[in-house]
């Protein structure tokens, strides 16, 4: 037997080791990943996955950690995926949010692994989606994928999980306004967390109105939850919702929304703007001449920008052409 | 989806705090300058037991376990997570590394029970980045 073909022997027995091992093997792009996931592949499709995502500081950790026990009342097996941010400077990266769920990893029914985002896009690393078919291969029922959600190129977590859960919390600025600027298409259920402070109570109303005037897919209205991590207060709830979403998806016989693909096609666009064309554009010498333009006084910078945009999208259709 | 690519390891580093102290500044400072570094730490906090701490290492699949301990209660925790690695077949395939107030007579005995090295307090975090590098086999 070669090693993948005894790792995924193990991993089907769900031998915690061997689902460890794997997870890294994919981390780290090694030649046997392939071979790995393909021979696991057949296995899986049987776990439900969950998104759980929003800003830094809002209790995602105790939340997970609060959910765990609840779905293992339901006697069922959990999986987690932390994913954090690799540091863009040094390519390292602190995890800590296992801190929260620590007490639970010595439960036979619990897998918890920390991920740094490494390459990965859209706050998710580009691992997640494999360890996720590894867990779930595993026996795994539910698999929970905790992401930061901050803004619109946070939304990675929406092509991998049924349900996107997104947390937030009152007094840690203005979230809503966060939210809506980009979070919103990709989030099923909404949780206000710590909702045991005193503005939580506004920011619900604030949340429930904002929701009134978005447009929402057809037969599902996200609900609002409270919860209070801490004490697992409205945790329950937060499960039933978890469990409706994923008996409105059964019966729909969808996995992603319009919406969510909306979402995530903003985002692979948004990317490839930014990292691809604007260097680009960057490079070429008219950009050099409209800024002295600008520079000089002869030219706004607004007008500067469209001209450029012009330019770019004359070339565009050049090679559009020419591929014809 | 992982085929052909070009395989990208980073060092997996599991810091943790066994026992009942209450101090982790050390061990926040240690965990800060390794990520600086490029690794990637997996931070559980203070009052580890010794099986959390072997769990979470094979779970995170970790290539360092770097125990602080302060408490003096050294010569009770480390034999035991020793003895759980082993156990878990971890022993000789992760490093394992103490650091905190440890006599030099017990550091001797730590290191013939198989701990891989005793860092000092006041340690320089190059040090201990070095002996990582060095003495972890991918990178």
């Amino acid at each position: 037997m070669t090693h993948a073909e005894e790792l995924v022997k193990d991993v089907l027995a769900g031998d915690k080791r061997a689902v460890a091992r794997s997870i890294t093997l994919i981390e780290d792009k090694m030649p046997e990943a392939a071979e790995l996931l393909k021979a696991l592949e057949p296995h899986t499709g049987r776990a439900y996955v969950v998104g759980i995502t929003g800003p830094t500081g809002v209790g995602k950790s105790t939340l997970i950690r609060e959910l765990i026990r609840a779905f293992r009342r339901k006697g069922l097996k959990i999986g987690v995926v932390a994913v954090d941010p690799t540091s863009p400077f040094t390519g390292g990266a602190i995890l800590g949010d296992r801190l929260r769920m620590q007490e639970l990893t010595l439960d036979q029914g619990v897998f918890i692994r920390s991920m740094a985002t490494r390459e990965g896009v859209g706050g998710i690393a580009e691992a997640t989606e494999g360890a996720v078919k590894v867990l779930d291969a595993a026996g795994y029922d539910i698999v929970l994928v905790e992401t930061v959600g901050a803004g619109q190129l946070d939304v990675g977590v929406a092509g991998i999980a049924h349900t996107v859960v997104l947390v937030l919390a009152p007094g840690l600025g203005d979230e809503i306004q966060v939210i809506k600027a980009g979070l919103m298409e990709i989030a099923d259920i909404y949780v206000v967390n710590q909702a045991d402070r005193v503005n939580a109570d506004k920011m619900v109303a604030d949340l429930a109105s904002v929701l009134n005037m978005e447009p929402q897919n057809p037969g599902w209205r996200p609900p609002i939850v409270r919860t209070v991590a801490l004490t697992g207060e409205g945790v329950e709830e937060l499960v039933e919702q978890i469990e409706r979403h994923r008996a409105f998806l059964a019966e729909k016989g969808v996995r992603l929304t319009e919406r969510k693909a909306w979402a995530l096609l903003r985002e692979a666009l948004t990317r490839t703007l930014l990292s691809d064309f604007l260097p680009k554009l960057m490079r070429t010498p008219d950009f050099e001449v409209v800024a002295r333009e600008i520079a000089a006084g002869r030219l706004t910078v607004g007008a500067g920008a469209e001209l450029l945009i012009r330019k770019l999208l004359k070339a565009v259709r050049g090679w559009h052409e020419q591929a014809s | 989806m992982s085929g052909g690519e070009i395989p990208s390891r980073r060092i997996r580093v599991l810091i943790a705090k066994p026992g009942l102290n209450s101090h982790d500044r050390g061990a926040k400072v240690v965990a800060r300058a390794l990520k600086e570094a490029g690794m990637e730490v997996i931070y559980t906090g203070l009052r580890q037991t010794p099986e959390q701490i072997v769990e979470t290492a094979l779970q995170e699949d970790v290539d360092v376990i770097g125990l602080s301990i302060l408490s003096g209660a050294h010569m009770t925790w480390v034999p035991r997570v020793i003895e759980l690695m082993k156990e878990k077949g971890l022993f000789g395939q992760v490093l394992l590394l103490v650091g905190g107030i440890i006599p030099e007579d017990d550091a001797k005995a730590l290191k013939q029970m198989g701990v891989d090295e005793v860092f000092g307090p006041g340690t320089p975090t190059d040090e201990v980045i070095k002996y990582v590098r060095e003495h972890v086999k991918k990178g």
